[in-house]
């Protein structure tokens, strides 16, 4: 691998010698966020900015007819310069599912955003641990597919699933690190590993997004680290006591984590290697 | 006057009522919004023209925060 450019600090977005592709879809971060939990729309806002992020999720619920509050999200998100990624969270079948990808497609196609034509695919199995349900969110992969669909698909850390969400067309696979809003990191690292080698076995440009259970800004790094193309995370951020700075922080684990996984690690070694040399040492040894 | 289902509401409206003028009553934003009329995706340019009939189902969603 060519020796990556250095990228200039500071910049609102992330730099990279090459963009996150997802289908059709070029992204000038590797970081995806998500914008539920926050405090205020504001607070939202602001941490959107700091994260350096071009893409967010968003949800599709029943607009409040009775007790609205008068603001919409949409008045806090520049349209122009997010993608909007919808979801389908909180569907526990592959009907549902299909059914509310079918409504944010058609929001997003009067709003004009790019995002239309893509969703973010999740279907749970069990509302405690909301891991997905593997059996409905094939099916629901391969019914969004079949209607055009750019599918990024959610998923546990099973490399079998990982390799036959890939087969039924996802445009990405994104397995979770940890439980959603867990805040455990990625538990599996090996899993990932193993995740990352099938899917990019003959096409090493499919990308991979770690979806869900970061906690922290190491979190983040090791993704990259480990070889993911993006990551996606909500509550990391969100509830963090400042979330701007957490934002920030996020920015910078994907910048970093991101670069040394382009600059190559050395390997783990069992014993140390010094780093002065011993030649032409004058101290003398203990054997 | 018919008995529909708005959002999960039973409601009585007029005969003629279209769903422009239920979204304008319901002061909702129709750019933000998509609308279902008995599971099915009613498009934009039938808002002006669709009336309902007894029963019917509509339900309006909007995006919200999610991760």
């Amino acid at each position: 691998m060519a020796e990556p450019p250095i990228p200039a600090p500071a910049s609102s977005a992330v730099p990279d010698s090459q963009p996150l592709r997802v289908g059709s879809h070029i992204l000038k971060s590797r970081l995806i966020v998500g914008t539920g939990k926050y405090d205020s729309l504001q607070l939202m806002k602001d941490s959107l900015e700091a994260s350096g992020s071009d893409c967010v999720t968003v949800a599709v619920r029943r607009e409040k007819l009775y007790d609205r509050e008068g603001k919409n999200l949409l008045d806090y998100i520049d349209l122009a310069k997010y993608t909007l990624l919808p979801n389908t969270a909180g569907c526990y079948n592959a009907t549902d599912a299909v059914r509310v990808a079918r409504l944010g497609r058609e929001i997003l196609k009067s709003l004009e955003n790019p995002g239309a034509d893509w969703v973010k695919l999740e279907v749970l199995g069990d509302s405690k641990t909301l891991l997905p349900d593997p059996i409905a969110t094939l099916e629901a992969c391969k019914l969004l597919v079949a209607e055009g669909f750019q599918v990024l698909c959610y998923t546990s850390d099973d490399p079998i699933m990982a390799v036959r969400l890939k087969a039924a067309g996802a445009a990405s696979v994104m397995p979770a690190g940890s439980p959603i809003g867990s805040g455990q990191g990625i538990l599996n690292p090996n899993n990932l590993r193993i995740i990352l080698e099938y899917l990019k076995a003959g096409d090493p440009d499919y990308p991979v997004i770690v979806d869900a259970g970061v906690g922290t800004a190491s979190d983040v790094s090791m993704a990259f680290e480990l070889g993911a193309d993006g990551v996606l995370l909500n509550t990391a951020i969100a509830h963090a006591r400042y979330p701007v700075a957490m934002a920030t922080a996020m920015k910078h684990a994907t910048l970093s984590g991101r670069l040394a996984y382009q600059a190559g690690r050395i390997p783990r070694r069992l014993y140390a290697m010094a780093s002065s040399p011993e030649d032409g040492s004058i101290t003398s040894r203990p054997w | 006057m018919i008995t529909i289902e708005f959002n999960g509401v039973q409601s009585e409206v007029d005969e003629k009522t279209t769903m422009e003028d239920l979204l304008r009553l319901a002061k909702v934003e129709s750019r933000f919004c998509a609308v279902e009329l008995n599971l099915e995706i009613l498009p934009k340019d039938h808002y002006a023209s669709q009336v309902f009939c007894d029963g019917d189902k509509i339900e309006v969603v909007t995006l919200v925060g999610g991760g």
